[in-house]
């Protein structure tokens, strides 16, 4: 399980940071998401990880950690709100501006066919 | 009454703007007369903390009594007490400004502004890091909405940057705060502080993984060196009142270094490469303020790169690390901050007179108020550039006499250096802004009463800071000992450590604490061990935990 955990945080975070690096507002967001989505599962297992451990105290031999699952949550409504102000931002931006690109210029090179 | 005196400067500001949210659109005038009501009672709030702050005690408030290190706690320490004072005068200056007109650009620029007060006091004011991060989250998603009020192109494309930078920055925060939980199991600063102390080699260089990590994403708010690209286009973008208030906000991560460097990482290894990233940065950070100064084709732009200058000087005094560079540490960003914000507001003052050239440094038409706004630009000038009698030279010279021999080789010639450039290039922006106008009658607006107390306001600070030098002096010094002296921050705020504490086990996580590594460990501390932990559990933890996560969740909204 450590493994698979480990690569799927890893992924995230680099397929995250890939998309975070365009010239496009909707790819960074979605890098922006993604990068999140690691973060959060970095934190959930940073009390370690465990099987068969609820966090209750007395429902299993060894209860799991549950601080960082109350930080997760507190983590996965702040990105929320952030991400729902990113995308209106790059809505507006998209709209004041006339291009979608994150400087607010047309590049000279590549993706102007789309 | 005065127990809950801590948890006011956030409650206000909080229920401020809510009130202003849920009466909706009600008329401007009452918006602005709670808006500057709240704010002037948040000073009073700052100088009773500041009163009860100065007699040296550290006083703590346990959110819904859930003591500390398990639930959250607000700290009261001199140098919290300065910050939210400080907060509270800079913002009492921008809402009197914002309230001659900015504030109708945009809706509910009132309630936003207190939820931004809320997110800096919160910040200030709390013990715990996962709290900070969530005020920084607070002030942060404020400060986006701040920034785009009006809207418009320029600063639509830089907050663009800015937000998405940010996140960026909040993501890495919490994979700091991560790793550093992993490592020592709490998150209460001065929990933290102690346990890095007797942590394991392995778990130390988690540790200070987790330290440099935080000191990155604390060094992107407050805007150093490499890491502050943001910052021009963003405060000359900003609505001026705003853009003001922002001067506090590099302060935040400034301030979040301090604690912990002093109270959280001071008997960590990472320590030193800290420090040295941070004298480093600063030197280069005022080297590259200084050129960005004399380059500025924009006063907004001018006056952004000054407050980098400023960051730069600060962040060199805090990599000093020593008591005496601490304490002008402090001196100056008093100065400094409130300096910043009048030079954003009086920027603002001219370009409304100068038609469409607004603030940028070209020939345009005859201020209506030229006595007026120049001299009010040449004190502000003289202040920020550091030149006596004001109290930019006196931040200045106690700073160059904080540095020992070798810093000063650094230090001295890169600040005065500095000083200079911002002479030179507030030279030519006052005399192309107040003397190189076109023939022909000024038609501009005179500017507001308002905006001018509020401008005033702030600009007073620079020879009231030298009239009572020795005061405040005397207590940044205070300040600065007392930060050096985490013992009795950790004593107030923490139950005394119980033997068990010094066991190998109890050095390892919550989590692991709670499973048994029988292999590890003799039997005897074993029983001892789990003794001691189901007592804890059973006294603390329990109520402690749904706490947690009820304050936790609570807290986000």
């Amino acid at each position: 399980m450590e493994l698979l955990f480990s690569l799927v945080t890893g992924v995230l975070s680099a397929s995250g940071i890939y998309l975070l690096l365009r010239g496009r507002t909707f790819p960074v967001i979605v890098g922006l998401t993604l990068l999140s989505y690691a973060v959060n599962l970095f934190l959930f297992s940073m009390g370690g990880l465990h099987t068969n451990a609820a966090a209750v105290i007395g429902a299993s031999e060894a209860p799991a950690d549950p601080l960082p699952q109350a930080l997760v949550l507190t983590a996965i409504v702040i990105g929320f709100a952030m991400t729902a102000f990113i995308v209106i931002l790059a809505i507006r931006a998209r709209a004041e501006l006339g291009n979608d690109h994150v400087d607010g210029k047309q590049g000279d090179e590549g993706e102007q066919s789309k | 009454m005065s127990q809950h005196l801590l948890i006011l400067p956030i409650l206000l500001p909080m229920l401020t703007a809510l009130a202003l949210l849920l009466s909706g659109q009600t008329s401007t005038s009452f918006q602005r007369l709670a808006s500057i009501a709240a704010t002037g009672a948040l000073v009073i709030l700052g100088a009773l903390l500041l009163y009860r702050a100065g007699s040296g005690d550290i006083s703590a408030y346990a959110l819904g009594n859930w003591q500390a290190p398990y639930g959250i706690v607000l700290v009261l320490d001199r140098l919290s007490a300065l910050m939210v004072a400080l907060t509270a005068v800079l913002a009492f200056g921008c809402v009197l400004f914002a309230s001659a007109g900015d504030d109708t650009r945009g809706s509910n620029f009132h309630a936003i502004f207190q939820l931004q007060l809320m997110g800096l006091n919160g910040a200030f004011l709390t013990g715990d890091m996962f709290n900070l991060f969530v005020f920084f989250e607070i002030l942060l998603l404020a400060s986006y909405a701040l920034l785009m009020h009006g809207g418009g192109k320029a600063r639509i494309g830089a907050g663009l940057h800015y937000v998405v930078l940010n996140l960026v920055g909040s993501a890495l925060f919490l994979v700091a705060l991560g790793v550093l939980y992993g490592a020592t199991g709490t998150l209460n600063m001065a929990d933290m502080g102690r346990r890095i102390a007797m942590l394991s080699a392995d778990k130390s260089a988690l540790a200070s993984a987790g330290a440099l990590l935080l000191i990155v994403v604390f060094s992107l708010k407050a805007a150093i060196l490499p890491l502050y690209f943001w910052l021009p286009s963003t405060y000359a973008s900003a609505p001026a009142p705003v853009a003001a208030l922002f001067a506090i906000m590099t302060k935040v991560g400034l301030y979040a270094i301090l604690r912990v460097n002093t109270l959280v990482f001071a008997e960590s290894p990472a320590l030193v490469f800290i420090e040295a990233w941070l004298w480093w940065g600063g030197l280069a950070t005022i080297l590259f303020g200084g050129i960005g100064v004399l380059a500025a084709r924009d006063m907004r732009t001018l006056v952004a790169y000054l407050v980098l200058v400023s960051v730069g000087t600060l962040m060199s005094a805090s990599g000093m690390g020593h008591v005496a560079s601490v304490s002008a540490l402090i001196f100056y960003l008093v100065h400094t901050t409130l300096i910043a914000g009048a030079l954003f507001l009086l920027a603002e003052l001219v370009g409304m007179q100068r038609g469409k050239a607004g603030t940028r440094l070209v020939r345009a038409r005859k201020l209506r108020q030229p006595t007026l706004l120049g001299g009010m630009f040449m004190i502000a000038a003289v202040a920020v550039a550091g030149i006596p009698p004001l109290a930019g030279a006196l931040g200045k010279l106690l700073l160059m006499q904080a540095a020992d021999e070798t810093q000063r080789l650094m230090l001295w010639p890169l600040l005065l250096l500095a000083g200079l450039a911002a002479l030179v290039a507030l030279s030519r922006a006052g005399s192309v802004l107040f003397w190189a106008s076109y023939k022909g009658e000024p038609s501009g607006p005179v500017a507001n009463r308002r905006q001018l107390s509020g401008a005033t306001w702030l600009l007073v600070s620079a020879p009231l800071l030298v009239l009572l030098a020795s005061p405040v002096s005397h207590y940044t010094d205070a300040t600065a000992e007392q930060l050096f002296n985490p013992q009795q921050f950790t004593e107030t705020l923490l139950p005394p450590l119980v033997p068990l504490a010094k066991e190998p086990l109890a050095k390892t996580s919550r989590t692991e604490a709670t499973r048994t590594k029988a292999p590890l460990i003799d039997t005897s501390s074993l029983t001892n061990y789990s003794k001691a932990v189901s007592s804890d559990i059973a006294t603390a933890k329990q109520p402690a935990l749904a706490h947690t996560a009820a304050s936790v969740t609570g807290d986000k909204r």
